[in-house]
């Protein structure tokens, strides 16, 4: 796909926030196909849990919509974010991409918790394909939340140092990008993995 | 590359609605699963309020509906990719299975 250039560019120096725009949802186009294989290694081996505890008997809906309902808030803190970057309220920025990398931190603490307590009702990433499965796919999951509340953490920094301002706000537009993109493919583990199984 | 669409951006009074949307859908997903007389359109259901939240996120929230087309491409190709590739892996595990 050709990437032309827009009209406010000039030849030879092309908008390089409109480039990293572009990169990044490529990226996240590739990543759907990333998260898609996990998902569909899960449903291939979901049944199988051969002497492990199944979904049903481990799963705890009530615990998990509640960890939903932390990630979706967190997105609606990071869109607020960008939306005081863009009007250069970089007080209020800093404030919304706080409160959104806090609600990272309270997810990934619920999916460490979690995963403690499935272990020790048996379900460890060697049990069965299932526990296999079901924990590469969320453990991967959780590691690219961990990953966006570093760029989270750093961008805030970063609004510290004066780098954003100028036209670099976009960093806070890449930033949500991303942890969009982090929440919708919980939208989707929520349903399919738990959900489901149940 | 093609221009952004033009219409009306959302404010941050849009962005709050659609949180109270996407809560109440998550809501109608984990009641769907206590209501043991939807049994049969339990997946159906489900899957249908995880499509509309997923699209509401990327639609609003990701901008994608006020962005240019290319950027809206750019994931399609990797959205459509993926049940192909769940096909492939699917049919493969059956050639497996059969041989």
């Amino acid at each position: 796909m050709a990437v032309s250039m827009d009209h406010t560019e000039h030849a030879g120096h092309p908008d390089m926030s409109n480039v990293r725009k572009v990169a990044m949802w490529a990226f996240l186009g590739s990543e759907c196909l990333f998260f898609g294989t996990l998902i569909s290694t899960f449903l291939l081996y979901h049944n199988t849990t051969g002497d492990g505890p199944t979904a049903k008997e481990i799963f705890s809906v009530p615990f998990t919509s509640v960890s939903s309902f932390v990630l979706l808030m967190s997105s609606l803190t990071m869109v607020l974010a960008h939306h005081a970057a863009g009007r250069k309220d970089w007080r209020r920025m800093r404030v919304w991409l706080l409160a959104t990398a806090g609600l990272g931190l309270v997810f990934l603490s619920g999916q460490a918790y979690e995963f403690t307590s499935f272990v020790h009702e048996g379900l460890t990433v060697t049990t069965s394909p299932f526990g296999s499965a079901f924990f590469v796919l969320t453990g991967f999951h959780g590691g690219h939340v961990a990953i966006g509340v570093i760029m989270l953490l750093a961008t805030t920094l970063m609004s510290f140092t004066g780098r954003l301002r100028d036209g670099e706000g976009m960093n806070v537009e890449l930033v949500g990008l991303y942890w969009h993109f982090v929440d919708i493919v919980w939208i989707v583990i929520f349903t399919v993995v738990y959900l489901l199984q149940v | 590359m093609g221009q952004a669409i033009d219409r009306p951006h959302p404010t941050p009074r849009d962005y709050v609605l659609i949180a109270v949307i996407l809560f109440a859908i998550t809501a109608a997903e984990v009641g769907v699963t206590y209501v043991d007389a939807l049994d049969s359109a339990r997946a159906p259901l489900l899957l249908t309020m995880s499509a509309a939240k997923f699209v509401i996120v990327v639609g609003w929230y990701m901008h994608l509906r006020f962005d240019r087309p290319v950027y809206r491409n750019l994931f399609l190709i990797g959205l459509i990719l993926t049940p192909i590739l769940f096909g492939a892996v699917l049919l493969s595990f059956g050639l497996l299975i059969g041989n």
